[in-house]
């Protein structure tokens, strides 16, 4: 076959048009505005060199505890605290899974009517406006030091985190699986029975252990704050300058949120 | 039977997609639905058991008007009106008895349900389906195991586990090879003829259409355009549905398929 001249010439340069900032001049002076802005703020915050000087001696020593953990001198407080802590991060996670799955699908727009939608919103918007060291802060004013107060702000903190997700993995189900069951005649019981949960089962297993991990890790938080478990023994080592002891209640914290990592993305793979 | 009376839907947007449809199924009437892609013939279908709400007229199975069901009678009418789909919509993560007895979930309360404690008469009925369709081992598989012939004859199964007085088929072949695609149009046909079962199916394949249909109904922007015998669609018929388009030389390509037009029940279970 003969070579047919090129009809047409085509551009042979090509770039991806700019999605956010159209404008080419207003581009220049946004960006320009953001550096200038940046530079600006970090020249606002004042460092005390010598402060930092003093706080890396600090540091070092910390480090130093740290290489060297003691378990043994205040063991009996660090077994009391750490038993203390995951008895409050277990029952707060199976409390707040309870509470959550009913909220949660109230909260997914294609399973409730409009005022049980917005109702279960709201909650979920209570619970997720307030981080956990606040929440932990006005239930030890009411109930008192503690770990019912530290029971109460995880499993508060819970049902706002695990709700929302659950809700939205809801509203994300395949819709012609839960209208295939709704043609059989279904009740909306059956409906979230047979076409909701086997969908949204092994999302709502994730979740719930990543938040028992995250409630471990909160529970440590709290504790400083007065809601006890091992937190409260971590602020009294600290308060004491044992960082020998405070190291070790360091490392058995990451060894457990560790397993935990573990052991649910082992359990995540098996429920798929 | 069926009768539908100047049955119209328009949807929120302001889209008429469906006007003034009237037409009667009598009991064992096959009939193929076919149209372009936004003809209304998924809302048709679904205006019959109110997956979709339509705006106005009548629509009558047997002596029951479904226009104005509460959502009690509503329940009561849909599990007489088995409905099969495109992409099968079947519940992924369930087994594939538990897809199939979940047509009878109109006939159970929810607990029992829950507890999948269906009554004797339905497991065997589930038990002789699966054996039908030729999936007789399969039914402690979960439904994301089969092959997608295997999950639609699951999913014709699920529909005729409600023994029901009407079908409603959308896009059984859509996602299918071509002999597959026979197969199950086969299947459907067959269980039509055997329970005298009046079956609408919403079909883009207009050969596949002709072959297993005893009437056609042609929709086009939501209007019925025709309304005859399967041999009466000639290419004039097809232009006003679809457009302009070579038919004779379409009908060529598909002949040397189409040579087998009844084949016995055993030939049912092949390509398991």
């Amino acid at each position: 076959m003969a070579e047919e001249p090129m009809a047409q010439s085509y551009p042979t340069r090509w770039k991806r048009p700019p999605v956010l900032l159209t404008h080419p001049l207003w581009r220049k002076i946004i960006l320009l505005g953001g550096l200038v802005y940046l530079v600006l703020a970090i020249q606002t915050v004042e460092v005390d060199w010598q402060r930092v000087y003093l706080g890396l001696e600090r540091g070092w020593r910390f480090v130093q505890g740290f290489l060297v953990p003691d378990f043994t001198t205040r063991w009996n407080d660090i077994y009391a605290g750490l038993m203390e802590s995951l008895t409050m991060t277990v029952t707060s996670t199976v409390a707040g899974i309870l509470i959550s799955v009913p909220i949660g699908i109230g909260a997914a727009r294609n399973l409730a009517p409009a005022p049980v939608y917005l109702a279960c919103r709201g909650i979920i918007t209570v619970s997720r406006s307030f981080q956990e060291v606040i929440i932990a802060i006005l239930l030890v004013a009411m109930f008192g030091f503690g770990p019912f107060a530290g029971f109460l702000t995880l499993a508060f903190a819970t049902i706002g985190f695990l709700s929302k997700l659950l809700a939205e993995e809801i509203e994300d189900c395949d819709r012609s699986q839960i209208e295939a069951i709704r043609a059989t005649g279904a009740s909306w019981w059956q409906v979230v029975n047979y076409a909701v949960q086997p969908q949204v089962m092994p999302r709502l297993v994730g979740l719930s252990l990543y938040r028992l991990d995250i409630n471990f890790r909160e529970s440590a938080v709290i504790g400083i704050v007065g809601a006890g478990g091992i937190g409260a023994t971590l602020n009294t080592a600290i308060d004491r300058y044992e960082y020998d002891s405070a190291g070790a209640i360091l490392i058995i914290i990451i060894a457990i949120v560790l397993v935990v990592e573990y052991s649910s993305s082992y359990i995540r793979r098996w429920v798929q | 039977m069926l009768k539908l009376d100047k049955v119209s839907k328009t949807y929120k947007t302001g889209d008429k997609a469906l006007h003034n449809a009237c037409f009667e199924v009598p009991a064992g009437q096959v009939v193929g639905l076919i149209g372009p892609s936004g003809a209304g013939k998924s809302t048709l279908i679904r205006c019959i058991n109110r997956l979709v709400e339509p705006t106005q007229g009548s629509i009558a199975l047997g002596d029951t008007e479904l226009t104005g069901l509460n959502r009690r009678e509503l329940r009561r009418a849909r599990r007489r009106i088995g409905m099969i789909f495109q992409e099968y919509a079947l519940v992924e993560r369930l087994t594939v008895m538990e897809n199939v007895l979940s047509g009878r979930l109109g006939y159970v309360p929810a607990w029992r349900s829950y507890l999948r404690k269906f009554s004797p008469d339905d497991i065997a009925q589930a038990f002789s389906l699966l054996d039908r369709v030729g999936l007789a081992n399969h039914y402690n598989k979960r439904a994301d195991a089969l092959s997608g012939g295997q999950r639609q004859r699951v999913g014709i199964a699920r529909a005729l586990e409600q023994n029901p007085e009407l079908l409603l088929v959308d896009e059984p072949t859509a996602s299918l090879d071509p002999k597959t695609s026979r197969q199950i149009m086969r299947l459907i046909r067959t269980a039509c003829r055997e329970r005298n079962l009046p079956a609408i199916i919403n079909i883009h394949d207009v050969m596949l259409a002709q072959q297993f249909s005893d009437r056609i109904i042609g929709l086009k922007a939501g209007e019925i355009v025709f309304d005859g015998a399967p041999d009466a669609l000639t290419d004039e018929v097809l232009t006003t549905i679809y457009g302009d388009e070579d038919w004779t030389q379409l009908r060529g390509d598909n002949a040397e398929q189409s040579t087998d037009p009844e084949t016995p029940a055993v030939d049912l279970a092949e390509g398991v």
